[in-house]
């Protein structure tokens, strides 16, 4: 326990607790509809931003597995989805609350829920998908060509279809109380940035602990079987 | 290559036509769901719901048509495909095989529809646009999803878990072009959406041909 390998797991229980605190204190501009509830800025969107560097965290071992077959590769792929989709899980729980305050109802449709709707959607299924799959090389290789394929066209999904509808409930389209992050208020994203990084290592802290976690079960295996 | 390519969709043809199994079964499952679909909706006065119910029927049909190319021949036979052909000739012949058949599974999905329901396409060109690419398209995606799924040993249901979500942008799309074929519009107006539609078909046709030798090693 060197503080060269601690230091970013302190920082991501400071930036985090600074995003509880501040988050919830900090003077907020006053906005239309939205009202307090801006305050969800910094937790429901960083634990988006958490999601998908871990999917492409996923993808980018994916690829990696198919270049070397390596187990390695393979659990770090698979632990990073696990660990993606609790946060959008989460961030889907938190979105809800969000849109039930702001919007009337939990669920609206709207290109960019539905974009999160069916990536959650799309890696529920890499995990049944490696479910019934046994054998431990083959389940790797044939997750791994799924994830890639899923990944790509899920970028595509929530890259073009939102700027297709005519309009989207969320910010970044013109005529909408919110804004986006470029218009943010200095206040707000004095806490947003922060937050999000916090939310990032976070998620990076869990996965490396997964990933440990699932070594030493397939070491333990190994030995029994022996 | 290229001939090696043409002998396996001349096989896949020649087999289809001796056993007549996919085209009629196809037949029968579109036949049977819009008759379904007529009974339990009656008679349809809104073109957003024909359009919703057309490419619906239309998605299952697929996935059902499309889900068994890779397990209808035995292991051994598949084997003995592995050591004659390049794993790139055998992705391309399945998706070209299958692009026909897609072609040929929308056709007939509107001709039965045009029977039993009211018919509400204005712009027939933009239609029938829609409905080449999006069989491009649909083919391509779903041919490398059943190869994926005939890896593990429940094929059928895994083909509509692991397909669906991703084939969800292209669907929205395709019902979205063709929505607007139901209105007023001019191929003009919605080459913008039909050059999506290529674009989405061409994709996974790419990712398809870069990740299929991955899969076919065993």
């Amino acid at each position: 326990m060197s503080l060269k390998n601690t230091w970013w797991k302190i920082l991501a229980v400071l930036l985090l607790a600074y995003a509880v605190v501040r988050g919830l204190t900090i003077g907020i501009p006053e906005l239309p509809i939205i009202y307090e509830s801006i305050r969800n800025l910094f937790y429901h969107v960083g634990m988006w931003f958490a999601m998908m560097v871990l999917f492409t965290v996923s993808f980018v071992y994916s690829l990696r597995h198919l270049r070397g077959f390596r187990r390695a590769d393979d659990i770090v792929a698979s632990e990073a989805a696990a660990v993606a989709l609790m946060f959008g899980l989460l961030g889907l729980v938190t979105g809800m609350i969000w849109a039930n305050y702001t919007w009337g109802k939990p669920w609206v449709s709207d290109p960019q829920l539905n974009g999160a709707a069916v990536s959650v959607l799309a890696y529920l299924a890499y995990f049944v998908l490696r479910g019934s799959l046994d054998e431990m090389h083959k389940r790797g290789r044939i997750s791994a060509v799924y994830n890639i394929f899923a990944f790509v066209m899920l970028i595509v999904f929530i890259g073009i279809l939102p700027r297709l509808a005519a309009s989207s409930l969320h910010p970044s389209s013109t005529n909408d109380p919110g804004m986006t992050v470029a218009q943010m208020d200095d206040r707000l994203r004095s806490v947003f940035y922060p937050a999000a990084l916090g939310w990032i290592l976070l998620g990076v802290w869990i996965l490396s602990i997964r990933v440990r976690l699932r070594r030493v079960k397939d070491l333990l295996e190994e030995n029994i079987e022996k | 290559m290229y001939r090696e390519i043409i002998n396996l969709i001349r096989k896949d043809v020649l087999l289809e036509l001796r056993q007549r199994y996919a085209l009629n079964g196809i037949l029968l499952y579109v036949l049977s769901t819009v008759f379904v679909a007529y009974l339990s909706f009656g008679r349809i006065v809104e073109p957003a719901t024909w359009n919703a119910l057309f490419w619906i029927i239309m998605l299952f049909a697929a996935v059902n048509a499309v889900s068994k190319s890779f397990v209808q021949e035995s292991a051994g036979r598949q084997l003995y495909y592995f050591n004659l052909a390049a794993p790139l000739s055998i992705i391309i012949s399945k998706t070209i095989y299958n692009v026909m058949l897609m072609v040929m599974l929308s056709m007939l999905n509107l001709l039965i529809f045009s029977l039993l329901m009211d018919q509400f396409i204005q712009n027939w060109a933009v239609f029938t646009l829609t409905l080449i690419l999006g069989g491009v398209g649909l083919a391509s995606l779903l041919t490398m999803i059943a190869a994926i799924a005939s890896r593990t040993n429940n094929n059928f249901s895994l083909m509509a878990v692991l397909s669906f979500p991703i084939v969800l942008p292209l669907l929205l799309t395709l019902m979205k072009a063709s929505q607007q074929a139901l209105g007023a519009t001019t191929l003009a107006d919605s080459a913008g959406l039909l050059l999506v539609i290529l674009l989405l078909s061409l994709l996974p046709a790419i990712l398809s041909v870069l990740l299929f030798p991955y899969l076919w090693q065993d």
